[in-house]
């Protein structure tokens, strides 16, 4: 088993080596990353949200809708954590009475 | 915790003391500094949240900051004291209410033709777009600031026994 998870981890890892290498230049002006959408953000983040630090301006205006799932992510994180050990600690008491 | 009894009981038989998470710290000096220093990280972390359109910062590090506030009143003063400034309901509902708020922000440009969040299209006389998204990002962060102060304060009540 361990043998094969190995051989499974060599083979992904040599096939994302391999694609690592198809992948643009860091900081080339050419590529996707830095040609559809980043170019308007940086260019009109001043201008349409008077907001001079441009990635508050993505995070909270341009990209606000993935902002927001992040926020209910950590709400969803606290709640179950809330529930799981408020749970747990009845269960305990519960046992503790049961035995007294 | 309930599941520590049974050890707490034998540690305090041994050495004449009980301690818990939950005990105040037996030191004048922590509960003296602990009291000038509360009041200004809230205050630095009110400036992370409110200064997010010029310098690093906002709603998740300022939210942090009042997190790490609320629980240094904790382990310094203890249940009762801490529990008397911060009652440990108020987590789960700072985290709830941020939440709901910052959805009712993003659901209100909806009604006047704008998509998610553009708060640009709410008609706010004396407001121009540019102002309005200047202050929908404000409000957006302190939204996300309570919601992640009531979160990790809710999640320490929960660990340490507290909020029961």
């Amino acid at each position: 088993m361990r043998i094969l998870s190995l051989g499974l981890l060599a083979l992904l890892g040599s096939m994302l080596a391999f694609a690592a290498g198809d992948l643009p230049a860091r900081g080339d002006p050419g590529s996707p990353a830095n040609t559809h959408v980043s170019t308007v953000y940086i260019e009109g983040a001043l201008e349409d949200s008077n907001t001079p630090n441009m990635v508050t301006a993505v995070l909270a205006d341009y990209r606000g809708f993935d902002t927001f799932g992040e926020a209910v992510v950590v709400f969803a994180a606290a709640l179950s954590c809330l529930f799981i050990l408020v749970r747990r600690r009845r269960e305990d008491e519960e046992h503790e009475e049961r035995t007294e | 915790m309930r599941r520590d009894f049974d050890t707490g009981l034998v540690e305090a038989v041994r050495t004449g003391t009980s301690r818990e998470m939950s005990d105040p710290y037996e030191s004048i000096f922590v509960h003296v500094v602990t009291k000038a220093m509360v009041p200004m990280i809230q205050i630095f972390a009110f400036y992370v949240i409110t200064h997010g359109h010029y310098s690093p910062g906002g709603g998740f590090q300022g939210g942090v900051m009042l997190a790490a506030s609320t629980i240094l009143l904790r382990l310094a003063l203890g249940r009762d004291e801490s529990f008397r400034r911060f009652p440990p309901d108020w987590g789960a509902l700072l985290a709830g209410g941020g939440t709901l708020l910052f959805a009712i922000l993003g659901v209100i440009p909806l009604f006047f033709g704008g998509n998610f969040l553009d708060y640009h299209y709410v008609p706010i006389p004396g407001v121009d777009p540019v102002g309005l998204r200047y202050w929908g990002i404000l409000l957006a962060e302190v939204f996300i600031g309570f919601l992640v102060w009531g979160a990790l304060v809710a999640i320490y009540d929960a660990l340490s026994g507290g909020g029961r």
